[in-house]
């Protein structure tokens, strides 16, 4: 079920660019296990948002199947929504955005149908590089069909009932950067401060931004054996990077290019800021990404931030070489040559 | 030699060779040739599952009175290749001519008294002449169209032409082609008595029509539709649906000034993402489709199924081929009927559209971009490989400037300041038709798209009279989906008959000539064409006004027939199933034959 939220106007409260405020960022009540970390990053997707002034009606919200999935129901209730079919959420995206690439794509996923039902389609979105955010909300374990691994469960790792998951795991984020992704990140539903900044960066990069945000499952995933929990996450996470975005808009200091500081100039006119707090992190180099990632691995460190950055990579439409004017904008009198064109045309057909 | 009745502009010409040899061309000249003095001719494409070194047949029929199905006959065969020489000899008609490379000596054994065999040493009259190996082959295969150029007075000039125009930036590659044909040409006017009585005779220009497959009838009429998104993955028979849309929209949709594309064509990774990508291009607003085949349908089955309960239009177009299963990919059969009409789980229906020619293929791609926007639904495009891939002679095709394209019940800005509040499934005008809006535009218009239970308000509901009410309304929208789908055609017998046939898409053919046929016997029958489902008034009428009713379809199992008992509402034992289905495009003795045999049995009886 959803439950429409109380709408209550407080008088003098923020508003941003576009005259909004949080509120009208917000969507339906969720309905999932209190404590859900995919409650927290709903908020975080919400505050994002809404930092960037982004048009409710400019926004498309999909997503597949699963927990993961029900999110795009509880943020922005001005935009349009689209809950398809287990896996597929990137070809709709992809489809969506073909017709309309005005429009600012969200995708909500997660783990089951990212890495096993929709591995498929995963791959392709990224190698498309549909100009979109893709999140990845990446618990472990099936939630609603009642605590099954993942793929991307450690191998090691017990589910609820004490089973012990054999298999390796399919870590998102290097399976992202080493399929061709432009842009990568990983953060952790619990830490709001480092996934704010990561998701509007993800929106401002001009292609497919893969986000995978750890966050655990309180009712099926968050015990004393489980790689996914709360507790085992907070020990064991280490920031690479630090990431913030400035917009076009904003006076950009001097003083944040100092010391480790990696600034990078999206196309719109924002730069992301990535402050590398390893010094020996470069997230612009897909060699350098994918053996920092396995060192981690090996400590058992979950690496967090902007793990991989390439904004040269052409997206879809660049690809194609798609007009600039949205395909379904375009006056059906521009797209349909003509009676006498028929005719001409049929004089090669003799 | 065996006497033959003349078959002046009524012959059909089998040519057998292997495929990656250049014959299609060949091929090709030949029944342009034809086609430009005027004579009524289609061409069938045999051909495997292979892309070189396999046997393929192209079969060039012609008939002064227009008849353009497999007649199961063969006036003159030309067997080019070894490994199926045999076969090819058993095939031709008594009384028919077989040619054949007589570079290499036959066996005796394989000889026929009935036929006359010719010998035309073209190997080796091309390898006297040409001195690269890859063109000895090639040309091997354009001196047999001189050959019958002799034999069946095919106008040389009209060859010529057509080599000039086909290579006009290639003089050179003109040149050498016809001295190829003229070693043929005067081979057998030197060595034979030519013409056969199998000959062609010019009888006009065939000015008005054109010759063209279905598959590019259909790329054509997308672009007509004004599509802009197409998203596929490659599947035979359907591929050249994609490729006629592209070759058109390169040449139509580029913008003059930057080069910029009105069009996005999407290589899928597989047939559930093309679907996938369709269903979202629609829903943004954009006409998307895929061309696709059987298996194809399969795979795209749980998106058909979305779309319809979301009611998200979109077109997909089935190119039938031989199931089940792979099958065999490079036969055809009208065998996807049940499925699409039901794809998907759950209780499903889906409007389909049955061209029977590539004119219908063009006039049908616009109609399904219109339905599928109108009801809000998938609407499919039956065709086959037999339409969609072989050579076709139709009216030209014409195009109405005035036409306005119908893009169905979208409320924009302005339509949705008037109202209060939006709903995206309440039926406001009774019809069982929704409004919808279109994601950019308006916050007011924000709705969810879910395939999960959903009341009429568009909110996500587990109640069971919520869930209902949208069902029961889906319902009237299919009611109302029977006024506006294509009619079904009828043609009535000279005189009054209490038998009907019914059929539908690439049988039209068969039947009407079988029609005639029999009607000369005294065997007359009302004909009744399907061109849509869910089906018209006048089919149900048709059905319940005639004792018996043959339904001839291409397929083992009768879908048509089983579909008429559960949507027609018309009972099993008035209507005669005449069935084909081993991959060749129907011939008409096989109706024929089917009428014949059960009206003996009735008579027997």
């Amino acid at each position: 079920m959803t439950y429409a939220r109380p709408k209550i106007e407080l008088p003098g409260q923020k508003v941003n660019e576009l005259g909004l405020a949080l509120r009208d960022y917000e969507g339906a009540l969720s309905t999932l296990c209190a404590g859900c970390g995919h409650d927290s990053i709903t908020a975080a997707l919400i505050q994002a948002l809404w930092e960037m002034s982004i048009a409710p009606e400019q926004l498309i919200k999909m997503s597949g199947i699963g927990c993961s999935s029900k999110t795009p129901a509880y943020f922005v209730h001005g935009a349009h929504g689209f809950n398809s079919v287990h896996g597929r959420m990137p070809s709709v995206a992809t489809g969506a955005l073909a017709g309309n690439r005005n429009l600012i794509g969200i995708g909500v996923s997660g783990d089951g149908d990212s890495l096993s039902i929709g591995f498929g389609q995963f791959g392709h979105v990224i190698r498309r590089n549909v100009n979109m955010l893709y999140l990845i909300e990446n618990n472990g374990v099936y939630g609603l069909t009642k605590g099954q691994f993942s793929a991307s469960a450690d191998a090691g790792s017990t589910s609820k009932t004490g089973t012990v998951n054999q298999m390796q795991n399919i870590n998102t984020v290097a399976t992202a950067i080493s399929m061709g992704a432009s842009f990568v990140a990983r953060s952790f539903s619990g830490d709001r401060e480092q996934l704010v900044p990561i998701i509007k960066a993800a929106i401002a990069h001009p292609g497919c931004a893969v986000v995978d945000v750890i966050s655990p499952c309180v009712t099926f995933n968050d015990h004393e054996g489980s790689t996914k929990s709360y507790a085992y996450v907070r020990e064991h996470k280490f920031r690479a990077t630090e990431t913030d975005l400035v917009p076009p808009r904003a006076e950009i200091k001097a003083s944040y290019y100092a010391g480790d500081t990696h600034p990078v100039r999206l196309h719109d006119g924002s730069t992301i800021l990535l402050k590398k707090v390893d010094p020996d992190y470069d997230p612009t180099r897909r060699n350098n990404a994918l053996s920092y990632l396995e060192r981690c691995r090996r400590r058992g460190e979950i690496v967090t931030g902007v793990l991989f950055i390439d904004q040269n990579v052409p997206d879809m439409h660049e690809q194609s070489r798609t007009v600039a004017t949205p395909l379904k904008d375009l006056d059906f009198d521009k797209l349909i040559p003509g009676s006498q064109t028929m005719a001409d045309l049929q004089k090669t057909m003799r | 030699m065996p006497t033959t009745q003349s078959r002046i502009n009524d012959f059909v010409l089998k040519i057998a060779t292997v495929n990656g040899t250049g014959s299609a061309s060949s091929n090709g000249l030949l029944m342009k040739a034809l086609f430009r003095m005027g004579i009524p001719v289609t061409g069938k494409n045999l051909f495997p599952s292979n892309i070189q070194g396999l046997p393929t047949w192209y079969e060039i029929r012609a008939s002064h009175a227009g008849y353009m199905s497999a007649s199961g006959r063969v006036d003159v065969m030309v067997a080019m290749n070894v490994q199926t020489y045999q076969k090819d000899l058993k095939e031709v008609s008594p009384g028919g001519f077989l040619i054949y490379d007589s570079t290499w000596p036959r066996e005796s054994t394989l000889n026929r008294a009935d036929i006359t065999v010719l010998g035309v040493p073209l190997a080796k009259l091309c390898n006297e002449a040409f001195s690269v190996a890859r063109i000895r082959i090639l040309m091997k295969n354009v001196a047999y169209v001189g050959a019958l150029a002799a034999l069946m007075d095919i106008d040389l000039g009209m060859i010529k032409q057509l080599l000039e125009e086909t290579f006009a930036a290639k003089p050179k590659v003109v040149a050498s082609n016809l001295r190829a044909i003229m070693l043929g040409y005067d081979y057998a006017r030197e060595n034979f008595s030519c013409p056969l009585p199998a000959r062609a005779q010019a009888m006009g220009d065939n000015s008005g029509n054109i010759m063209i497959t279905g598959n590019e009838a259909t790329g054509l009429g997308c672009l007509y539709a004004g599509a802009t998104v197409g998203a596929w993955y490659p599947i035979t028979p359907s591929t050249g649906v994609m490729d006629s849309f592209t070759k058109y929209c390169e040449k139509f949709r580029i913008d003059p000034e930057t080069g910029d594309k009105r069009f996005c064509i999407i290589q899928a990774e597989d047939e559930l993402a093309a679907a996938g990508m369709v269903v979202g291009a629609n829903w943004v607003g954009a006409r998307g489709f895929t061309p696709t085949s059987g298996p194809g349908i399969s795979l795209m089955s749980e998106f058909i199924g979305f779309a319809y309960y979301a009611e998200i239009p979109s077109v997909f177009i089935d190119v039938q081929r031989v199931g089940p299963s792979t099958g065999m990919p490079t036969r055809t059969q009208q065998c996807d009927v049940m499925m699409c009409a039901y794809a998907s789980h759950g209780d499903t229906r889906h409007p389909l559209l049955f061209p029977a020619n590539p004119r219908e293929c063009f006039e049908m791609a616009v109609t399904a971009f219109d339905l599928a926007e109108r009801l809000q639904t998938p609407v499919f495009i039956l065709s086959d490989l037999d339409i969609g891939m072989n050579d076709w002679m139709i009216p030209e095709l014409t195009w109405d400037d005035n036409y306005r394209h119908d893009r169905g019940k979208v409320l924009g800005s302005e339509e949705l300041a008037k109202i209060e509040r939006f709903v995206r499934y309440l039926d406001v005008d009774g019809d069982g038709i929704t409004y919808r809006t279109l994601p950019g535009e308006d916050p007011k218009g924000a709705y969810f798209a879910r395939g999960s239970g959903h009341n009429r308000y568009g909110g996500y509901t587990e109640d069971s009279g919520e869930y209902q009410d949208v069902m029961d309304r889906l319902l009237v929208k299919w009611e109302t989906a029977k006024t506006m789908v294509p009619n079904a055609l009828l043609s009535n017998a000279e005189r009054p008959t209490n038998l009907g046939i019914v059929a539908f898409g690439s049988s039209d053919g068969a039947v009407t000539e079988a029609r005639d046929r029999l009607a000369e016997q005294g065997i007359h029958m009302d004909y009744l064409r399907i061109r849509a489902f869910p089906f018209t008034r006048e089919v149900v009428e048709f059905l319940r006004s005639h004792d018996t009713n043959f339904v001839v379809e291409q397929n083992r199992d009768a879908q048509m027939k089983s579909l008429l008992m559960l949507e027609a509402n018309h009972i099993a034992d008035r209507m005669v199933s005449i069935l084909h289905y081993n991959g060749m495009p129907i011939p008409n003795e096989c109706v024929v034959r089917g009428v014949t045999a059960h009206l003996k049995k009735e008579e027997a009886a």
